[in-house]
């Protein structure tokens, strides 16, 4: 994940608000539950970004494991 | 799924019980087992297992009449296994042959047992075992009995000192030379040894029963009366046993010791005032129910050892071991890559599934299991007790969705599929054009129309053309998705929206373009007349064929599992094709016994490794071209590069087009397709004009792209959806390196993200993925 970080860090903007994305903290949730998390998001507007990485692996696997709850 | 109904479903399944040999063996030595030790050359192993039921194995090994050959399955081919040469070379070669005995409480009880024979003594180690004082009146100056009468060579006298040697580890005293009876050479009247132990058991060999002249009930022969359950006597602190019951003709060394642990248990129970009878019916020699397939064993006598005093070499021994058939049932498992995925077999399954609805707080761990299931049926057509995992799970299913524990992922994508077809996107209700009523409804379906929507267009004209009376057009889903999904309430709303728009359309019969539309109606529409195309195109004849040349083929026809039991239907495939000149190859597996493409029961979206497991199995059984007569069963075959044809194909066939090869639609062109067929049948047929929104933006999905999609269930529709948000708001994000925009949207639970770049056509999609957890920002 550290070279995805990169090259979010160094990639990927805020199209609306032409900055570079920063950590900070978003909740996600499913299934009744909710997950506090560090991802990158546009520090201005809010918008959050979620790498192909993260959606098909941790997340992914999240999703699977809160199914069998 | 009440406990009763559990119980009732796992003994249906009869892969636990025990082999033919164990059953037949009066003690249940693990035979099979010890078979598959001496494969291993584990002869420690193999040994052990005679020593868990038999407390004298270096004797037993050599000497034992062996009733488990009654029961062998190999003996239906050729000769029932060697199984005491087995023991044997599992005994020889144990070096540390040791049975280990659990620390003795000892009791106050005493137990006499009158016999020092091999009946006795067993029934001496259970009791001493379980801390019973016991005494044993032998008449002779030796314990063993009639065992002394085998040779040296046969049972070495060594063997016998060894195997006694045990019973100086328990509370065991033995009095020699000392006869119990009432006759004048007796010390003892068994009344008065009766009068001063708490139980007796009596087994003294071949003696003239009457010539004990013991005080207990006698038959007209003379002989001591027993329950044949317990070895109870009329006397109730007595029980008897061993060859004095089974008489000299009858004798059988491992029945005797069977009798000596029935009776130990018997007394042991009897002092501890418990049930005498209660849950012993698979005590001594019973029959098993285990179901084993011998089908296409080779026949192999069994094999001579080359020195019958030594007993086998190894290699004798493995050869002969190699003979057995480890018997177990598994005819299910042999068939299904679902059943056998999760390495087990249905008693097991039945019961996870039964735990799984059980669970209150925790993992549910059997979910997978239940969701994979094809629900084909397949299972109960092989299986032995006729047990139906399919009905279990679509009820485990059933009872998920009910209590809101359905993992939503397993079935949503196929659910709004199902949507799709039932919405005015595609549903159609019409009778024939110039006419107001309809003697025929034809019902194409949502997969036949996703797939060939040509075909449903050309048979629909060709009924037209052929049946009097109008033919009504009837487009939409069965449901079936919603009822393999477990969704009880939108089937039944499903099945009822179709039956409302038939009433509506006179409630003529139904003819359906796929089998299993077939199937849902004829079962849940019990005043619906409806019969498969293939049957009424056998009476009515077929389409004359216009084009001139055609190549003839053999096919290995697939049946579909829906229609599992409609013989007459099947029969009609096989004439139709005949009479295009095919010729048919039939399938290992087919028509009662045919196997699920991978589709039925969600399958293919609940669990994608465990369908293509299933796929390959199916298409690899023929290196013919597959045909079918379900759209579904062709799109799965053909897209895992098996040639496949669906029987319209050829009914319909233009010469020089190869349909066999091609691949089916994807998700998204499926849906287009029923769409489109719905406009083009209302434009062409009906003259309607159809006003139809169309899509604001123009999407460019190269190849890659569009089987990544397929891949990860993502629409066309779904892209469409992110792109116009994105563009809308401006909620996008931009990769400054390749200046393509990442934008994402949640239409309704899953959010898609869409990476596209703007061309001067439309957008370009370089990726898309989605997830389900939800974004809160």
């Amino acid at each position: 994940m550290i070279q995805i970080d990169k090259e979010i860090q160094e990639a990927i903007i805020c199209n609306k608000c032409s900055i570079p994305l920063t950590l900070g903290k978003v909740t996600l949730s499913y299934m009744e539950s909710d997950f506090p998390v560090e991802l990158y998001k546009c520090s201005q507007c809010g918008l959050v970004f979620i790498p192909e990485e993260l959606a098909k692996g941790k997340m992914d696997q999240v999703e699977k494991a809160l199914e069998d709850k | 799924m009440e406990q009763k109904e559990l119980r009732e479903r796992e003994n249906r399944c009869v892969q636990e019980q025990p082999p033919g040999c164990t059953a037949a063996c009066p003690v249940h030595v693990d035979a099979r087992g010890i078979a598959a030790a001496v494969r291993k050359e584990d002869y420690g192993a193999g040994a052990q297992l005679l020593y868990k039921m038999i407390p004298f194995p270096r004797i037993i090994s050599r000497i034992c009449d062996q009733l488990c050959q009654l029961q062998c399955k190999r003996k239906e081919i050729d000769e029932s296994i060697a199984m005491n040469a087995l023991e044997q070379i599992c005994v020889d070669e144990s070096h540390e042959l040791d049975l280990k005995l659990i620390p003795i409480q000892l009791r106050s009880k005493k137990v006499a047992i009158i016999g020092g024979g091999l009946s006795g003594l067993t029934a001496a180690v259970e009791l001493g075992k379980k801390g019973y004082n016991i005494v044993v009146f032998e008449a002779t100056d030796r314990l063993g009995g009639s065992i002394w009468g085998f040779s040296e060579s046969r049972l070495p006298r060594q063997k016998i000192i060894d195997d006694f040697a045990l019973l100086k580890r328990l509370p065991v005293e033995v009095k020699f030379n000392f006869t119990v009876g009432n006759g004048s050479s007796s010390k003892l009247s068994l009344d008065s040894l009766s009068a001063s132990f708490d139980a007796v058991y009596l087994a003294i060999g071949c003696t003239d029963s009457a010539s004990l002249n013991v005080e207990l009930e006698l038959d007209a022969k003379g002989n001591v009366v027993i329950d044949p359950l317990t070895r109870a006597t009329s006397n109730p602190k007595v029980f008897a046993g061993g060859s004095l019951i089974l008489g000299h003709n009858n004798k059988s060394i491992i029945t005797s010791i069977s009798h000596g642990k029935i009776a130990a248990n018997s007394i042991d129970r009897l002092l501890q005032h418990a049930s005498l009878t209660a849950s012993r019916e698979n005590e001594g020699y019973f029959t098993t129910l285990l179901y084993t397939n011998v089908d296409g064993v080779e026949p192999q006598t069994a094999i001579q050892c080359a020195d019958p005093v030594e007993g086998y070499t190894a290699e004798e021994a493995l050869q002969e071991a190699n003979r057995c058939l480890l018997c177990e049932c598994l005819e299910c498992v042999k068939v299904c890559e679902y059943l056998a995925h999760f390495r087990a077999y249905p008693k097991r399954y039945v019961r996870e599934v039964y735990n799984n609805l059980s669970i209150v707080m925790g993992v549910r761990h059997a979910n997978k299991m239940i969701n994979a299931c094809n629900l084909c049926g397949l299972c109960e057509q092989v299986c032995p007790g006729k047990l139906n995992m399919g009905e279990i799970c679509r009820e485990a299913r059933h009872t998920m969705v009910e209590t809101g524990k359905m993992p939503p992922a397993a079935h949503d994508f196929a659910l709004r599929d199902m949507q799709f077809s039932t919405s005015e996107e595609f549903v159609l209700s019409k009778h024939q054009l110039g006419f107001v009523s309809s003697s025929t409804i034809f019902f194409p379906g949502c997969q036949l129309s996703a797939s060939s929507p040509q075909h449903v267009k050309k048979m629909y004209q060709f009924l037209c053309e052929k049946i009097t009376g109008g033919v009504g057009l009837m487009l939409g889903c069965c449901g079936v998705p919603a009822d393999w999904a477990g969704q009880e309430i939108l089937f039944k709303e499903t099945l009822q929206n179709i039956e409302g728009s038939w009433r509506k359309l006179g409630a003529p019969r139904v003819i359906t373009g796929c089998p299993t539309c077939y199937s849902i109606f004829k079962r849940h529409i019990p005043d619906m007349v409806a019969e498969p195309i293939w049957t009424l195109l056998e009476r009515i004849g077929l389409p004359d064929k216009t084009d001139g040349k055609k190549t003839l083929l053999k096919l290995a026809v697939h049946d579909t599992c829906t229609t599992r039991h409609e013989a007459e239907l099947q029969q009609s495939i096989r004439n139709i094709l005949g009479k295009l000149g095919h010729q048919v190859e039939e399938l290992k597996n087919s028509r009662e016994i045919t196997e699920c493409c991978g589709y039925g029961g969600l399958m293919l979206f609940a669990n994608k490794e465990i369908a293509h497991k299933t796929i390959n199995k199916r298409v690899s059984e023929s290196d013919r071209d597959y045909l079918t007569y379900c759209a579904m069963c062709r799109d799965n075959f053909a897209n895992q590069g098996k040639r496949t044809y669906h029987l319209l194909d050829l009914v319909f066939a233009i010469e020089g087009q190869d349909l066999a090869g091609q691949k089916g639609p994807g998700y998204s062109d499926r849906q287009e397709n029923r769409a489109r067929l719905k406009t083009t049948l209302l434009k062409e047929v009906w003259g309607e004009s159809v006003n139809k929104e169309e899509y604001s933006i123009t999407l460019i999905i190269p190849e890659n792209v569009r089987d990544l999609m397929e891949e990860r269930m993502i629409l066309k529709e779904d892209l469409i959806k992110v792109i116009e948000h994105a563009e809308s708001t401006g909620n996008k994000f931009k990769n400054t390196e390749n200046d393509n925009y990442i934008a994402y949207f949640k239409p309704v639970s899953v959010t898609y993200w869409v990476e596209y770049s703007l061309h001067k056509d439309g957008f370009i999609v370089h990726n898309a993925y989605s997830h389900r957890l939800e974004i809160k920002g």
